[in-house]
């Protein structure tokens, strides 16, 4: 029962909370009054119970029934399948612009959107963000290979790294992407069925390098670091409000992605190769979990739903339970929501087709 | 760390606590007992009430409900000879049989008492090994996983009965059903036939309900009786805790192994109901009564699986990782009340860990009495006709197989694996076979991928690959003198006498020819899985091209032996003949209960489920049970509000049909 809250996380979270406050005191009333008294609003989760998405969703959903007007009851959703390609198209082509259908997804939604995979049956652009919810994190390596921090990473030059990959066009795309441009020689093992297991492999000594999302590292990954067995390379970082890359605000003292990649290769990424990586990355961290409303929801119901995001992120209860259940990452709406939205659900197509090239001809990836 | 024991203890005995694990006990029970629901429905019941309680109250709520499940659901296994969760299969083989000649009590208190000793030394396992679990888990490597997957394939050699070849065919058939959907390797999509449900593999809950449920159901409509057929529940109920205690050292090991299954990551819990039956059956020195009524055959299964959530609890307290599926939702409510699995769990919240062990042994304990003082009334119902039970457990298995992907497609894959299933029953392919292979198909897959990769072919020379590898020869060795035949009872009886080769397999091609179809389609099965294989990748074909292949070798042998191999040859087996030379034959054909799942699945695809299941229990009532109008709709009724009011704290829309994508309806019609 005891929290591992550092204090520095937990100023954090306040300091981020003030800014937001100041953000939006400005911003005027809402229009037309939106009432959802005596309704129930469906929260679709195109994953099973107890997943990462249903936990997000289960956490949020108190918050939005009381802070939406008419105090609704929010109950959860659940429709697996497809890796959510298939809950996501049956939302897309059933959910009425009422209000009382809202959608969550996640990185594993948005990638086979992003890479055009032809069982998608839903589209972003009709979709109108309340929510983002980011996350972030670590990747490490084996502390036998005697590197200290991304400085030693020449030491590494012709060794064999192994890494555990739930799949090529699954989460793990970020990686694969992140590694080649770090110039690394990675063996990806795939048929890993969460990042767990991939951690697991990992301390058998099977895998060599690793990363694991902000709240599993500091729980399973960061004492493997202490041991002495692990050392933290970079994380995969967060963006500023302009989707600038940015430090991850939970582990200020490591290099982001885009800072290792040009401490190994001595200039500032750029070109398809990291332009792709960049649209992946975002929808893998930044805006990780999208909450949206289905295509042609009236513009009041729209700013209903950012009100009580706005009201929720000032409640104190959101604020004390919100580390645990967020792993410090503060959720956004308004603009800052709305450019991650953006920038997580949109791919130069040279960039796609790039990295639909790489997956066929290298990981035997069928589009 | 006494300290930590010392205070959960306490802990769990304030009121708040103990009520919140009796609601979860009552819950699992529940779901226990209602067929093909498990962890994951109960899981999904309790989720809205976790977020915002306390964290003790919670897990000892989450924690009763897991633990009870395998008590409650020997109910249906014994009684009806329908698995009440995945996790009793094996409970069927020699439950059912008992139950059906008159020794239900003794059955049921045999597996409610094993099951209350192996859920309590579980969870003594997880309170004494916690601590230092860490290491072992860590030196089971993918290489041993391999292994361990071949290690539960040699428990089909004790299942294949009469004829190993149809166990083993049967068995490929598994693996192959198995392969379905994503390579793990390369995540090409193989045998989907270009359906989308197909991509993401066939759940286990419908090929659990399809193989064992259906033909059950079908078969006892077909006959319609009262299950009991002569005898009452018997007495015994003192006799079947005897029988436990008298078996205490299979009891033991059974319990061990179950741990043992469920603690290490990856293996799954999904055959060890089979694995502890397999191990009863190779380890008695007089097998012959396995699979006929053998009180052995329920005490092993039943304390194992309920031993299994105690190791289960290891991989998913330590690293996150479930140690079996009702685990992986635990693990979600976890995470729901802000506790994150690690390291952590047996340091500073070692408490905790200890908080769980405790009310796992407590609601092992307070679940085996709960069912003890139910026993008697539900076992009742096996001597009510059947035809009146139908179909409530009709609807109820609809409705659990709608639960694995909320999809009208969950219940056409339910009909389509129960139509093989019924087949499967009626020419002597070992249903069993079938399962294991379909649940170790991937992992076998997929450690044997992983080993390769992180090893190369040296990994066959580790120690620990050689050891499991000698077990496995040994185990195959074992399984190959002890064989038990599912349709065993059935077999031996045909003549009435303990010989071994009966001439119940048709003494005429003629009298053969439905066998020679179904293995011919066998035959045509593997082909195709061997032709749409081999465009694959190489890592994506390897494993089902290679499987298909020696399956068609096996099963072309198969067919030839039905063809030209003189009667009574071990290839020859279809139960209507043996019940025709039994004289028990009664005429009916299982073609009309068929025709009541066609209806009932047609009709469904058309008007939606609630519509659909209301007419054909209506139907089924006055037509086939011959019930006035009044009592069946008053019946439809009640079986109508219990679905809505289980589909409503569930959220769920239920199955919708053509009807539904034009016409506009209300919940829970829409």
């Amino acid at each position: 029962m005891t929290n591992n809250i550092t204090p520095r996380r937990n100023f954090l979270g306040m300091s981020v909370a003030l800014a937001t406050a100041a953000f939006i005191l400005p911003v005027p009333a809402m229009a037309d009054a939106v009432d959802f008294s005596g309704k129930t609003i469906e929260f679709v989760i195109p994953f099973g119970v107890g997943g990462g998405s249903d936990t997000w969703a289960r956490f949020n959903a108190p918050f939005l029934s009381k802070h939406l007007p008419g105090q609704p009851t929010v109950v959860v959703k659940n429709q697996p399948g497809g890796g959510s390609i298939t809950g996501a198209s049956q939302f897309a082509s059933r959910a009425k612009p009422d209000g009382l259908s809202i959608l969550g997804t996640s990185g594993s939604t948005q990638f086979p959107y992003l890479l055009n995979d032809p069982r998608v049956k839903y589209d972003y652009k009709d979709w109108k963000v309340v929510l983002a919810a980011p996350t972030g994190g670590v990747a490490y390596i084996s502390s036998s290979f005697g590197v200290k921090s991304l400085a030693d990473l020449g030491k590494l030059k012709g060794e064999r790294l192994v890494y555990g990959s739930q799949g090529a066009t699954s989460l793990d795309l970020v990686p694969l992407l992140g590694f080649r441009l770090l110039g690394l020689d990675v063996q990806h093992v795939f048929g890993m069925k969460s990042r767990g297991e991939g951690r697991l492999a990992f301390e058998r000594g099977e895998a060599n390098i690793d990363y694991q999302t902000t709240s599993a590292y500091l729980k399973s990954s960061l004492p493997i670091v202490q041991e002495g067995k692990a050392v933290p390379l970079f994380s995969w970082g967060a963006t500023d409000d302009d989707g600038k890359l940015i430090r991850d605000p939970n582990f200020p003292e490591l290099p982001h992605i885009g800072e290792a990649i040009e401490m190994v290769t001595g200039k500032k990424p750029s070109g398809t190769e990291w332009e792709a990586f960049k649209s992946f990355l975002i929808a893998g961290f930044p805006a990780q979990k999208l909450l949206v409303l289905p295509k042609g929801t009236p513009d009041n119901i729209v700013e209903a739903y950012r009100a009580a995001v706005r009201k929720m992120k000032l409640d104190p209860e959101y604020q004390a339970a919100k580390v645990e259940a967020l792993g410090g990452y503060e959720q956004l709406t308004d603009k800052a929501g709305e450019s991650l939205f953006k920038e997580g659900t949109t791919i130069d197509p040279k960039a796609r087709d790039w990295v639909r090239a790489l997956l066929e001809k290298e990981y035997n990836a069928r589009f | 760390m006494l300290e930590a024991m010392q205070s959960a203890f306490v802990g769990l005995l304030s009121f708040q606590h103990f009520a919140y694990m009796l609601l979860g006990i009552v819950v699992g029970l529940g779901v226990g007992i209602l067929p093909g629901l498990g962890g994951i429905a109960g899981m999904s019941l309790l989720m809205p009430f976790i977020y915002g309680m306390d964290q003790v109250s919670a897990l000892a709520m989450l924690v009763g409900m897991v633990a009870v499940i395998p008590t409650g659901d020997t109910f249906t296994s014994v009684l009806m000879g329908i698995p009440g969760s995945s996790a009793s299969q094996a409970t069927v083989l020699d439950g059912f049989p008992l139950a059906k000649k008159g020794q239900a009590a003794r059955a049921l208190s045999a597996a409610f008492s094993a099951s209350l000793l192996g859920g309590v030394f579980g969870a003594l396992l997880l309170t004494g090994f916690v601590v230092v679990a860490k290491p072992l888990i860590l030196s089971f490597t993918t290489a041993e996983l391999f292994m361990f997957a071949l290690l539960g394939l040699s428990v089909v050699g004790v299942l294949a009965g009469e004829s190993i070849m149809r166990g083993v065919v049967a068995c490929g058939l598994g693996l192959m059903v198995g392969a379905i959907g994503a390579a793990p390797a390369t995540g090409e999509s193989r045998f989907d036939l270009g359906i989308d449900y197909l991509v993401d593999g066939v759940p286990l809950v419908i090929i659990g309900l399809g193989l064992f449920a259906i033909p059950e159901i079908a078969d006892l409509i077909r006959r319609s009786r009262p299950i009991a057929a002569d005898s009452g529940l018997g007495a015994g109920w003192l006799q079947g805790v005897r029988d436990t205690f008298k078996n205490w050292f299979l009891v033991l090991r059974c319990s061990a192994l179950g741990t043992f299954i469920g603690a290490i990551p990856g293996l799954g819990g999904g055959v060890v109901d089979w694995i502890a039956y397999g191990h009863a059956a190779q380890t008695s020195k007089d097998s012959s009564n396995f699979g006929k009524g053998e009180i052995k055959g329920v005490i092993a299964p039943e304390s194992a699986n309920n031993a299994l959530q105690g190791g289960a609890l290891m991989p998913t307290l330590l690293f996150g990782i479930p140690g079996s599926g009702s685990m992986a939702v635990f693990l979600g409510g976890m995470v729901l009340l802000g506790l994150q699995p690690g390291p952590s769990m047996v340091t500073t919240d070692l408490e905790l860990t200890y908080t769980i062990a405790w009310t796992l042994a407590f609601s092992s304990i307070v679940g085996a009495a709960i069912c003890f003082f139910l026993a008697v009334p539900i076992a009742r119902l096996t001597f009510v006709p059947f035809n009146l039970i139908a179909p409530f457990m009709i609807m109820i298995i609809c409705f659990a197989a709608f639960q694995a992907r909320r999809d009208l497609t969950d219940l056409l894959v339910l009909f389509a694996v129960g139509i093989v299933g019924i087949f499967l029953r009626r020419f002597g392919w070992p249903r069993p076979a079938f399962l294991i292979g379909f649940v170790l198909s991937s992992q076998a897959e997929n450690y044997l991928y992983q080993a390769l990769q992180f090893y190369g072919w040296e990994f066959v020379q580790r120690p620990g690959v050689l050891i499991i590898g000698a077990l496995t020869i040994a185990s195959t060795l074992m399984a190959l003198r002890s064989r038990v035949s599912e349709e065993g009872a059935v077999t031996k009886e045909a003549r009435g006498e303990e010989t071994d080769r009966p001439v119940h397999g048709g003494a005429t091609k003629a009298e053969r020819r439905p066998q020679i179809v179904f293995a011919v389609l066998l035959l045509a099965t593997f082909l195709y899985g061997v032709m749409s294989s081999a465009p694959l990748s190489f890592l994506g074909s390897v494993f089902p091209f290679y499987t298909s292949a020696l399956m068609v070798a096996f099963t072309g042998y198969m067919v030839m032996m039905l063809v030209v191999a003189k009667p009574g040859h071990s290839a020859h087996f279809d139960q209507e003949l043996a019940a025709k030379a039994k004289g028990t034959d009664d005429g009916t054909t299982v073609w009309p209960s068929v025709g009541w799942f066609v209806f009932l699945f047609g009709m469904t695809s058309v008007l939606g489920f609630i519509i659909s299941i209301a007419i054909f229990i209506t139907t089924f009532l006055m037509v086939r049970t011959q019930l006035g109008v009044a009592r069946s709709l008053l019946y439809t009724g009640l079986c109508i509000a219990f679905m809505s009011t289980l589909g409503h704290y569930l959220t769920l829309d239920f199955p919708a049909g053509l009807l539904q994508h034009y016409v506009e309806m209300p919940w829970p019609l829409k």
